[in-house]
């Protein structure tokens, strides 16, 4: 198993490496540079020689790029030409917030979908799988940043339930309680398309386990109606939703960006929207880097984990 | 399972139970900002977004008189200016401490400026200063005694007080510069009103009340600047009493405030100017006839009123009227008269050619470009003009029409704000300003008599002198019309009934140390 863990971080290198050159290139190949936007309408050629000179801009596109990898092996990810501050310290501010958000949505994806799925499986055609799906369409189908903004309106602005935005309150708060309850609702929104697509998966997967010969035989035991269900076919489902809990963990990183933007939350994807369109490259880099390691290590983390589930799969 | 519905339900109702949104504490003002600052060094910056920051926590050698665009004095008691315009004199005022203790004298002023102007400076590197260019007439900075500082400038240049008193003029402290390097950014020393108390990236800027301010300690305890970029988040976070106050409301939801007894709206007109830069160089508008012609066939009144709602008023020419004291009342905006503008055309001889139009999505300044575009398409053609529209994002926009619009475009969008009358006409009207030459005269706007004008307000020491000269040059590019004027842009801000003695100032900033929230 070490052996596999090792095998698959070393592949993941090149694919981070690659990831790097792209964004570099997309970054230099899309209008306007930083100089332009700190700049703005003061923009002259002669401002913007003399900002590019100070940022090391003028310098040519393959030598920034090698600068910028020697210094990142030694651990330095540079300086955001926007925002004047290390990469990393701005990465690191924002990184916790993502991983809370992120994973708090992975969670209610992970146990919303499972269970309704289970349901929706077991009752195949009643009314409760008819109900089931259909909230899982509404959801699947109804872009989430529309969503966030409508319980905004109602759970802040109308019943005054739940703060708006933010992540703490500004002033007082900054404990547990205080943190849960502004995750509520970015969340549960960018968990509702995943929760949907885990859902559908795990009705599939529940259907065509229950149909095998073992669950019968499991039934003619005299085993209880749940115990088959959920110690024994569910257990056998596992293994082929645990991958597609890993593909939704890349999506709930990627539709972060726009939660995060909605609900004002200091993440990772609101920082890389800014960043981009500031053209902060170095910062773009940063957080592209730490973004998809992270998503490299969750799929590894599924893999390995349906790799224990099913004994097949560890040869 | 069941247990488990029942403990999650009872750990819900706990969340919810707690006050989820609190009203503000009283003397704690919590500031809507449209995006979190890039640093807090005034000398860094570009955005008006930060200068609401920085204006608290600095002070600059001068100031805008409350209500006005004209400097007076702040961390300078007074000032000499010599006969020629070259040498500027400034008293200090006596006292003065930074947040961090150490004094403000003439050494601390000249490091300021040596440190945005000289590329040597030990401490140039803590830059890029981009807007260092509003002091670059500055040939040396000498403390002449502890409170006495001189400035040579290299020519006599008249807007040098009031870009003083822009946020670029603001002053920091030595000490927490050589302290902090390159974060000094994130670790601000000043002596305004406010001190720097936090800054939580993305979430929070804290500033608190600064006891010994030298012009009496503010009512305010502390101030929380909170970024929320999406606009309906920050009106969402206004309505459910997050915010005491939000700046920049978009002209949709203004109304819905002004109906709530709960909220005040405030306006205030500003130094900012929209208009469409005309390529005088070739095509239907070297025609002086057909740009008349098309400052006809607009109608400006349409456009603030019904696609802006109101938060702008037509533009008259190229100076707003928030620079009260140079500004030529005189002069009319172009009416709204399609007929005139057809007969115009028609004496022109213009043939009916396509114009290429360029419009932004959007960018600083730049209201609702894409709306204004459209509108302004549709009158145009009203008049027989027939115009095709091209949509770049901003940064893409600038540079396709910085460096001039020959051989691209005929027209196309673009505002400004500037800290005096000077600025807008020196970079965008003037022969000396066209695109080759480093300025931003894209419209390639040539007239002797304007520049002759322009060079002599610039050396004048003498504002009233000064006045005269920028009234003339209102009237003549009025006349000569190488843009097409169309709007002046109102700053808002919506503030809780809690707050006292709130106002806007005509720079776009907003200073807090009179306003109170008991």
């Amino acid at each position: 198993m070490t052996a596999y863990i090792g095998k698959r971080l070393l592949a993941a290198i090149p694919v981070i490496l690659g990831l790097s050159i792209i964004v570099f290139l997309v970054m230099k190949l899309i209008p306007g540079d930083p100089a332009q936007a700190l700049l703005g309408s003061y923009a002259t050629p002669d401002n913007v020689e003399r900002i590019n000179r100070a940022l090391g801009l003028d310098r040519s596109w393959p030598e920034q790029y090698v600068i910028w990898i020697g210094n990142l092996l030694q651990g330095d990810f540079g300086r955001s030409y926007i925002l004047n501050r290390p990469v990393i310290d701005e990465v690191l501010d924002r990184f916790g917030a993502t991983l809370v958000l992120a994973g708090a949505s992975l969670l209610i994806c992970s146990v919303l979908g499972i269970f309704a799925g289970i349901v929706s499986a077991v009752r195949q055609f009643g009314w409760t799988d008819r109900i089931v799906t259909f909230f899982v369409l509404i959801g699947i189908s109804m872009p989430a940043f529309f969503l966030g903004l409508v319980f905004i309106l109602f759970f802040a602005v109308q019943w005054r339930l739940l703060p708006a935005s933010g992540m703490y309150a500004v002033y007082g708060g900054g404990d547990l309680p205080d943190l849960l309850r502004h995750l509520i609702l970015p969340a549960g929104t960018l968990a509702i398309v995943a929760t949907g697509v885990v859902a559908r998966l795990t009705r599939a997967a529940m259907l065509e386990v229950l149909r095998q010969d073992f669950i019968r035989t499991a039934r003619a035991k005299g085993l209880s109606e749940n115990a088959v269900i959920y110690r024994h076919a569910f257990r056998a489902a596992l293994v082929s939703i645990i991958p597609v809990i890993g593909i939704q963990a890349g999506f709930v990183l990627g539709g972060a960006v726009y939660i995060e933007t909605v609900f004002q939350w200091p993440g990772l994807g609101q920082m890389l929207v800014k960043a981009v369109s500031t053209r902060d490259l170095l910062l773009v880099q940063g957080g592209v880097l730490v973004a998809a390691t992270l998503y490299v290590l969750v799929n590894l983390l599924a893999d390995v984990a349906q790799a224990m589930l099913d004994p097949r799969l560890k040869a | 399972m069941r247990r488990l519905i029942a403990a999650a339900i009872t750990a819900a109702s706990m969340l919810f139970a707690l006050p989820a949104f609190s009203q503000t504490p009283p003397n704690v003002l919590v500031v809507g900002q449209i995006a979190e600052p890039k640093s807090l060094d005034p000398h860094a910056v570009t955005a008006v977004n930060d200068f609401r920051i920085l204006m608290n926590v600095y002070d600059g050698l001068t100031r805008y008189k409350d209500g006005t665009l004209e400097p007076e004095p702040a961390l300078a008691e007074s000032w000499e200016i010599s006969d020629d315009g070259i040498t500027y004199t400034f008293k200090l005022r006596e006292g003065v401490t930074f947040h961090d203790g150490t004094p403000l004298n003439a050494e601390a002023v000249k490091f300021n400026f040596d440190r945005m102007l000289k590329e040597d400076h030990p401490y140039h590197d803590t830059g890029p200063f981009p807007l260092a260019f509003y002091f670059s007439a500055v040939e040396e900075v000498t403390a002449v005694d502890d409170l006495t500082v001189e400035f040579k400038l290299k020519e006599p240049f008249a807007p040098f007080l009031s870009n003083l008193a822009y946020p670029t003029g603001l002053i920091v402290s030595p000490e927490a510069v050589k302290e902090n390097g390159k974060d000094f950014g994130r670790n601000p020393v000043g002596t305004g009103a406010f001190k720097f108390e936090e800054w939580q990236a993305n979430s929070r800027v804290v500033v608190t009340r600064n006891e010994d301010y030298w012009d009496g300690a503010p009512p305010l305890e502390a101030v929380i600047y909170r970024p929320i970029t999406d606009t309906n988040t920050r009106i969402a976070e206004m309505l459910s009493g997050g915010l005491d106050v939000m700046v920049e409301v978009p002209p949709d939801s203004l109304q819905q405030f002004r109906d709530d007894a709960n909220f005040s709206v405030y306006e205030q007109a500003g130094p900012h100017v929209w208009f469409l830069i005309l390529n005088m160089k070739e095509g239907p508008f070297a025609e002086k006839a057909v740009r008349q012609a098309a400052n006809y066939a607009i109608n400006k009144k349409a456009l603030v009123e019904n696609i802006l709602q109101g938060t702008a008023e037509v533009a008259a020419g190229p100076t707003p009227p928030a620079f009260a004291w140079a500004y030529n009342d005189e002069l009319q905006p172009y009416p709204y008269d399609p007929e005139k503008a057809k007969q115009l055309l028609e004496e022109a001889g213009y043939d009916g050619e396509e114009l290429t139009f360029y419009v932004t999505e959007g960018g600083s300044g730049m209201l609702d470009p894409i709306a204004m575009g459209t509108a302004i398409q549709a009158d145009l053609q009203a008049v027989g003009m027939k115009v095709n529209i091209e949509t770049y994002e901003w940064n893409t926009f600038l540079g396709k029409v910085n460096p001039g619009l020959e051989g691209k475009a005929d027209m196309a969008e673009m505002a400004w704000m500037t800290s005096d009358p000077d600025t807008l006409p020196f970079l965008t009207l003037r022969t000396a300003a066209w695109p080759e030459e480093g300025g931003f005269n894209s419209s390639y706007y040539s007239n002797p008599e304007v520049d002759e004008l322009l060079d002599q307000a610039r050396v004048s020491t003498d504002p009233d002198e000064r006045a005269e000269l920028y009234k003339q040059v209102q009237a003549l590019t009025n006349e000569d019309a190488p843009w097409l004027f169309v709007a002046n842009w109102k700053q808002n801000a919506v503030v809780t009934s809690a707050v006292e003695d709130f106002e806007l100032q005509p720079d776009f900033g907003l200073v807090l140390r009179d306003v109170s929230k008991p």
